[in-house]
C-alpha cells in the first residue's frame, strides 16, 4: 500500500504492489470502516494475462490518499467476493469492472448494467435489455419515463414499482449519453484535445472536470503553476458553482410553480455566467482552464466586473431565498421529503452537496485541498435532514459561502501587479513513465475524481474519470422510497445529477 | 405580494433583451471566425495541426464552423490571422455556408432557395419545439433553455419547447448522437407529425465535434434525414439560436 496527496506528483506503478485478494479484501474492509475514509477510485487496469486493480482510499484527517491493488488473471474462472455486499458504496466501482471486462463478482448486491458501454464483456447486453425489476401483486404498478423527458434535459430511463401513489423502488437505466470519452482520451493524445474533451465530460461542469483534467497533465508531468493561476482557478471553480446552485434554485421554482423566484433566479444565474463569458468569451468558461497555464489571466477590469456582478447576484439572491424559504407553499413541498438519511448517504458513498446536506463532512475543498484552498482554509457547511430542504437550504448558504470566497480571491488577485501575466498553456507536456497520477476537484456536484496510467513511453494508457454523480444516482433511488411519485420531479431537481457525467 | 417580493420585482426590472438581433456581446466572445487573405500557407498549417477537431483544411483555406469547437487556439498560433469575432448569428440551413474562406470574409447567411416552402408558411407565426439530446454535455441544453428564460425571451415569437413530440413541429438535436440513443432519437422523430423541421444544435450535433470517431456514437440518422438548420457553437448561444430560426422563418426581431 503506497499512500499520495491530491494535486501532488505521480508515483511510480512499480511502487504499488498487488495483494492478495483476500487481504486486500480485509484490508479495504477495515479501511473503510471509518467514516473520514472513502473510496474515491477503483478501476480495473489492463493488462498482458489480465487487470491490476487498483483502488484509492481518501483519508479525510491526514490528507493521504491510500494506493492499494490486487491482480486479476484473465484465466480466472472463479468468482471473487464483491466488497459491495459488505461496502454498498462501491457498488458503481465493481458494476462497471464486470461489466467492461466480465471479472466475476459473487454476492453483489447489485451486479446490473451500468452504462452499456461499446466493447463491453458482453455482447447481448445493450440498453432496450435492462434487467429490471419487477413487481406483481394487488394494487402494485409500474410507471416508466424517458429516456426523453419532458424538459430540455439529457436522456436517462427511470422506472417506478408503485403501490397507488408510493414509490416503492425506483430504478435508473443510465448509459444512454454514453460517447466513449475514456477510450477516445486515449485516442487524441495532445493536450489540448484531452483538455477540450475534458470541458465536455459534462458540459454544466466545465470548470471541474477541465480543471481536473488540468491537475492530473500537470501532476504527471511535474509542472509546476503560479499562485496567481491557482487562485485564478479556485475563482473560477466557484463561479460555476453559484451559477449552477442558483440555475437548481430556479429550477425548483420553476417546479413548485413559484415564478418570481424562478425569473428572478433565472436573470442572476444570467448575470453569474456573464462574469464567464468577460472573462474568456464562454459563459461556461469553455477554454479557460488549460494545463500549465492560461490565455486569459483576470486583470483588473475582469476581477472589477466579477465583483461588482458578485455583490449585486449575492443581495438579489439573499431577498429571494428569504422569500422562497419562508413560503409555506414551498416549505410543505420540501420539508422532510426525499430524506436521505446519514446512515444512508455513508453506505451509498454520497459525495458533494447531497452528501453534506445529509450531515456527512466531505468536501475535497477542505479535506484534500487543492489549487488556492491550499493558502485559503475552507471550511464546509453540513445540513442534517438530508431531505430536499436541506438540499436547498444549503445551495444558499454554499451560495454565499462562495461568493464571500471569490470576492476576496478577486481581492487577492487585484493586489497582484498586472505587469506579471500568467503563462500560456504548455501542451509540450512530458509524461512520467509507467507512472499514477490522481486529481480530485470539488466541483458544484460534488467529488470529482480523474486519473491516469501512463505506459513505458510516457503516453497515457488508462484514463478514469469519476463525476459525482455516479455515486449519487442510487442516492436518488433510496431517497425516492416510500414517497409520492409525483415528488419525483422536485426530489430530482434536489439532486440535480448529471447523465453525460456518469455515461461517460 | 409581500413587500420583499415587491422589492425583488423592482430589483429585477426589465430583463429581456429588446432587441435580439443588435445585442452586442462582449468581444472575447467566440463567434463568426475570419481568416486574413493575406494569411501564408505556413500559418495555415500550424492552424491545422493545433486545431483539435480537424475544422481547419489548410490547403484549401477553409475552417470548417461545423466542425469548430471555438478554442481559439487557431488565433493564437497564427498571431490572429485567423480570427473569432463576437457575431454570433451564425446559423445557417446550408452547410456549404459554414466554410470559411480566406478569400471571402462575410456574415453567415441562409440559403434562401434551400428553404422548404411549407416552412415559412405553416411554422411563420408558431414554432414548437421538441429537444432530445443524444450525447449532449448540458451546457447546449442548457443554452438552449436559456433561449426561453426571461434575458433572451423567445416566447415572444411564438417559440418554445414542448413536452411531447406529438405536439411539436420540429426536432432540435444536440450532442453527437451516441448508439445508446439511436432508438430512442428515432422513435421520437417518427412520433412527430409532417411537416416537420429538424435542427441541430451545437458543433457536436453537426459533425459529431471532438467525437465525431468514437466508436460510441452512430451518425446514421442523419443519412436518412436532413437537417433545415445548423446551429453551430460550443455551447450553441441562446442569441445564435433565436436568430437562425427567426432568418428560417423569415421574421423580423423587432416585431
Amino acid at each position: 500500500m503506497i499512500e499520495l496527496r491530491n494535486n501532488d506528483t505521480s508515483v511510480p506503478l512499480s511502487s504499488i504492489t498487488p495483494l492478495d485478494y483476500t487481504y486486500f479484501y480485509e484490508l479495504v474492509i477495515s479501511l473503510l470502516s471509518i467514516e473520514a475514509k472513502h473510496c474515491v477510485s477503483y478501476f480495473a487496469h489492463p493488462e498482458k494475462d489480465g487487470w491490476l486493480c487498483i483502488c484509492c482510499i481518501a483519508d479525510d484527517e491526514t490528507e493521504k490518499i491510500m494506493v492499494l491493488a490486487h491482480k486479476v488473471k484473465k484465466t480466472r474462472s472463479k468468482t471473487i467476493p464483491a466488497l459491495s455486499a459488505k461496502h454498498p458504496a462501491l457498488h458503481s466501482y465493481e458494476r462497471e469492472m464486470h461489466e467492461n471486462y466480465g471479472i466475476p463478482f459473487a454476492n453483489h448486491p447489485w451486479l446490473k448494467p451500468l452504462r452499456f458501454p461499446q466493447g463491453a464483456a458482453d455482447e447481448n447486453s445493450t440498453i432496450q435489455r435492462y434487467p429490471f425489476y419487477s413487481l406483481t401483486g394487488e394494487g402494485t404498478h409500474e410507471v416508466g419515463v424517458g429516456p426523453i423527458h419532458a424538459g430540455i434535459t439529457e436522456p436517462g430511463y427511470f422506472r417506478f414499482c408503485c403501490n397507488g401513489e408510493k414509490v416503492l423502488h425506483l430504478e435508473s437505466v443510465l448509459g444512454f449519453q454514453h460517447r466513449g470519452i475514456e477510450k477516445l482520451l486515449l485516442k487524441k493524445t495532445h493536450p489540448l484535445q484531452q483538455s477540450v474533451i475534458a470541458e465536455s465530460i459534462a458540459g454544466d461542469t466545465t470548470i471541474g472536470h477541465s480543471l481536473a483534467y488540468a491537475m492530473l497533465a500537470e501532476s504527471l508531468s511535474d509542472t509546476k503553476i503560479s499562485a496567481r493561476l491557482s487562485m485564478e482557478r479556485g475563482m473560477a471553480l466557484e463561479i460555476e458553482r453559484v451559477a449552477m446552485h442558483i440555475a437548481d434554485t430556479s429550477a425548483m421554482c420553476a417546479d413548485t410553480a413559484y415564478q418570481l423566484g424562478q425569473v428572478a433566479c433565472e436573470a442572476l444565474r444570467t448575470i453569474t455566467i456573464n462574469t464567464l463569458q468577460a472573462w474568456c468569451g464562454n459563459r461556461f468558461g469553455k477554454g479557460l482552464i488549460r494545463p500549465g497555464g492560461t490565455y486569459y489571466t483576470a486583470y483588473h477590469e475582469t476581477l472589477n466586473q466579477i465583483a461588482t456582478a458578485l455583490n449585486d447576484v449575492k443581495k438579489r439572491y439573499r431577498d429571494i431565498s428569504d422569500c422562497i424559504f419562508t413560503l409555506p407553499g414551498m416549505l410543505s413541498r420540501f420539508e422532510g421529503v426525499g430524506a436521505l438519511t446519514h446512515k444512508q448517504a455513508l453506505q451509498l458513498g454520497m459525495v458533494g452537496l447531497t452528501a453534506r446536506a445529509s450531515g456527512v463532512r466531505r468536501d475535497i475543498r477542505s479535506t484534500h485541498a487543492f489549487m488556492s484552498y491550499k493558502t485559503h482554509a475552507f471550511n464546509p457547511n453540513i445540513m442534517e435532514n438530508g431531505d430536499i430542504h436541506a438540499r436547498m437550504m444549503l445551495r444558499k448558504i454554499e451560495v454565499e459561502q462562495s461568493i464571500d470566497l471569490i470576492l476576496s480571491l478577486a481581492d487577492k488577485l487585484a493586489a497582484l501587479s498586472i505587469l506579471t501575466s500568467e503563462s500560456t498553456p504548455g501542451y509540450q507536456l512530458q509524461y512520467q513513465p509507467e507512472s499514477l497520477a490522481i486529481s480530485l476537484v470539488e466541483g458544484w456536484r460534488g467529488e470529482i475524481c480523474h486519473m491516469a496510467v501512463t505506459n513505458e513511453k510516457g503516453e497515457i494508457s488508462q484514463y478514469k474519470i469519476k463525476d459525482p454523480s455516479l455515486h449519487n444516482w442510487m442516492g436518488l433511488s433510496i431517497a425516492m422510497r416510500n414517497q409520492q411519485i409525483s415528488d419525483f420531479p422536485i426530489c430530482n431537481k434536489s439532486f440535480n445529477l448529471s447523465y453525460c457525467g456518469h455515461d461517460l | 405580494m409581500n413587500l420583499l417580493e415587491l422589492k425583488i420585482s423592482s430589483a429585477h426590472g426589465v430583463q429581456y433583451v429588446k432587441n435580439l438581433e443588435k445585442a452586442t456581446l462582449t468581444p472575447l466572445f467566440r463567434g463568426r471566425p475570419e481568416i486574413d487573405t493575406n494569411i501564408s500557407i505556413q500559418e495555415l498549417q500550424r492552424a491545422e495541426t493545433i486545431c483539435p477537431s480537424k475544422a481547419i483544411n489548410a490547403k484549401m483555406g477553409i475552417l470548417n464552423l461545423g466542425k469548430c469547437v471555438f478554442c481559439k487556439e487557431c488565433e493564437f498560433v497564427t498571431q490572429g490571422k485567423i480570427r473569432f469575432t463576437n457575431d454570433y448569428k451564425i446559423a445557417t440551413n446550408d452547410p456549404d455556408c459554414l466554410l470559411i474562406r480566406k478569400e471571402i470574409s462575410s456574415n453567415i447567411r441562409l440559403n434562401e432557395n434551400a428553404i422548404r416552402k411549407e416552412i415559412r408558411s405553416y411554422f411563420g407565426r408558431a414554432l414548437k419545439l421538441r429537444q432530445v439530446s443524444s450525447g449532449g454535455d448540458n451546457s447546449n441544453e442548457l443554452e438552449l433553455y436559456a433561449a426561453g428564460n426571461v434575458n433572451f425571451d423567445m416566447g415572444r415569437f411564438g417559440i418554445e419547447f414542448v413536452a411531447s413530440p406529438r405536439h411539436a413541429d420540429g426536432l432540435v438535436i444536440t450532442g453527437p448522437l451516441t448508439k445508446n440513443m439511436a432508438g430512442a432519437l428515432n422513435i421520437c422523430y417518427e412520433a412527430m407529425p409532417s411537416p416537420k423541421l429538424l435542427i441541430l444544435a451545437g458543433t457536436d450535433a453537426i459533425s459529431g465535434g471532438m467525437f465525431a470517431d468514437s466508436e460510441a456514437i452512430d451518425r446514421s440518422f442523419l443519412t436518412k434525414y436532413k437537417a433545415d438548420l445548423y446551429v453551430p457553437g460550443n455551447p450553441v448561444h441562446p442569441l445564435t439560436f433565436i436568430n437562425g430560426l427567426l432568418y428560417l422563418l423569415g421574421r423580423n426581431a423587432m416585431e
